[in-house]
């Protein structure tokens, strides 16, 4: 659906399966970028002129579409980064660097991103916290059990993401807070694969801190939200210092810093990014949350179906739920496999997709994935399955 | 050679690998990993060297089909000889891999990916065990 909103699409016979990767762009939200630049290019809170008091007026507006897409209470609740791995980087090194102290447990999975596992390894070379991982079930899920098997009283955080990316399973993130609350635990979510899949109210869900990228939820590149709730955001302890965080400061040393939101976000912002967002949140929600959610669930299933009637393709997370669908086709590497699609214009990721660890759990390190958006038809999943049809072709089509 | 030929020797040396898995004794070898950064190419090397002569090669891990056709035709050609020998046919693969002047004769069945320097992605495939076993031979002669 809406693929007229995408010059992208219009323009080739692109079929693009790696949303999971990055999503594509509506032409809305190239012309809000374009439009900063072309209309009103300036910084913002620092001008007194109606340039800058625009910008800063629209910058100020995209906390609050933000602030009421995922339901958080407040706008200073909201603080604009790079992206999710920025803003993780933000809350083990800017809050939980000081919050934890040797032995204290932190809880992930083997199924988590990079940039969900690589932080808190160095805090714990760092500090002295522990990893350890819950447990997953056969069907490489995190249950209530397993979670509750895997805390301890030194259990402090529990990290994890609301969809992984090579699996595709969703966590039942609001059940998952109420154990972790119950233990006086806290919750960090990388909504990085769900934010533009599946409704996240970080309120309903009682979620301590959160983090996802535009560029996952048809906005640019380099932007990304950090949520977390205020009496923890108000203790996390700045990453960056510069101009627009700080509120006096002299030469003795003496420094006060901003309030939320600013304290957090030090240097000109990243402000083509903002504004392209708060138009992609806008986007998205004038589609809706929910009827994305059924269309690409229909698809993922559609998808399933096909696949399945092919004897020279194993899948590895038919059961899970989210449109993600990794697999191999029998006796091809799967960059080769890739290779082969990118022929016919089809676009996929092959590889280890940043979680490295999954190897231990599928018990094979590289997969084609393949990640759904609502701007994908059944047509271009016929002309997948046609394509892999013939891939008895494969070595005359790559070598 | 034609495009059939070159592309049969290549998926022969993919679907039936010489010289692929880890070496029993690998007390007796030296290993070295080597991957590709940008893709997902990752094996492990073992050499075995005796009196300047390279004895044994043997090698395992995942890897494109390029990637591991090539290292079974190199490993082939170079089990049996002499260090200096070795690192002349390397440095004549490198050379063909990078549009330079290269003696053919010396590359044997190597010279199916003389067109490779036409898919600069597929570049660091090709070169994957011979950049490796490069830097394992350094300073052994
Ligand atoms: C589950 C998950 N977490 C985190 C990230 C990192 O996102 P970014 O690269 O935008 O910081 C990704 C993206 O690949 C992801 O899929």
């Amino acid at each position: 659906m809406n693929r007229e909103d995408f010059t992208i699409l219009k323009d080739s016979n692109m079929v693009y399966f790696d949303n999971g990767a990055t999503t594509l762009k509506p032409d809305c939200v190239r012309d809000a970028v374009i439009d900063y630049y072309n209309k009103y290019t300036a910084s913002i809170h620092r001008g007194d002129y109606k340039n800058s008091l625009k910008v800063s007026a629209m910058y100020d507006d995209t906390r609050e579409i933000i602030r009421k897409f995922i339901n958080a209470n407040h706008p200073s609740e909201i603080i604009f980064t790079a992206g999710t791995t920025d803003s993780l980087n933000d809350i083990v090194f800017g809050y939980f660097r000081h919050h934890l102290v040797k032995g204290d447990e932190i809880l992930i999975t083997e199924t988590e991103h990079a940039s969900n596992v690589l932080p808190w390894f160095i805090l714990a070379k760092e500090i002295g916290v522990v990893v350890k991982y819950i447990s997953l079930n056969d069907n490489n899920e995190l249950t209530i059990d397993n979670l509750r098997n895997a805390i301890t009283d030194k259990t402090k955080v529990v990290s994890i993401a609301h969809i992984t990316n090579v699996i595709g399973d969703v966590r039942d993130i609001k059940e998952i807070a109420k154990e972790c609350h119950s233990h006086n635990i806290l919750l960090v979510v990388d909504a990085a694969q769900s934010i533009a899949h599946i409704k996240v109210d970080v309120t309903d869900m009682d979620i301590d801190f959160m983090a996802f990228s535009g560029h996952k939820i048809y906005g640019p590149t380099g932007i990304g939200v950090l949520y977390g709730k205020f009496n923890l955001l108000k203790e996390l302890t700045p990453v960056a210092y510069g101009g627009g965080m700080n509120a006096i400061f002299n030469k003795d040393g003496y420094v006060e810093y901003k309030d939320l939101p600013d304290k957090l976000e030090a240097g000109t912002p990243n402000i083509e990014g903002v504004l392209g967002l708060g138009k992609s949140i806008l986007y998205v929600d004038k589609i809706g949350i929910d009827k994305i959610n059924k269309y690409e669930t229909e698809l993922r299933k559609y998808l399933v179906d096909k696949l399945s009637e092919l004897d020279f393709i194993t899948m590895y997370n038919k059961d899970n739920e989210a449109a993600i669908i990794t697999f191999n086709i029998d006796n091809v590497f799967s960059q080769d496999a890739a290779i082969y699609l990118d022929k016919y214009n089809i676009c996929v990721r092959a590889g280890n997709h940043c979680a490295k660890m999954t190897k231990d759990v599928f018990n094979v390190a590289n997969t084609v994935r393949i990640s759904l958006s609502f701007y994908n038809t059944k047509e271009e999943i016929d002309l997948l399955v046609n394509v892999l049809k013939n891939s008895k072709n494969i070595w005359e089509e790559i070598l | 050679m034609d495009n059939d030929m070159k592309r049969s020797i290549i998926l022969d040396n993919y679907s039936n690998a010489r010289n692929r898995g880890i070496p029993d004794n690998s007390d007796d070898y030296i290993m070295i990993n080597s991957n590709n950064q940008s893709c997902i190419d990752n094996i492990n090397i073992y050499v075995k060297l005796k009196d300047g002569v390279i004895e044994d090669i043997k090698y395992e891990g995942e890897a494109c089909v390029i990637a591991i056709s090539s290292t079974s035709i190199i490993s082939s050609m170079l089990i049996g000889k002499t260090l200096k020998e070795a690192n002349e046919l390397l440095g004549n693969y490198f050379n063909m891999i990078e549009e330079k002047e290269y003696d053919k004769e010396l590359l044997g069945e190597a010279n199916v990916y003389e067109d490779m320097y036409k898919q600069p992605s597929r570049k660091t495939c090709a070169t994957l065990f011979a950049r490796g076993i490069t830097n394992l031979l350094k300073g052994k002669e």
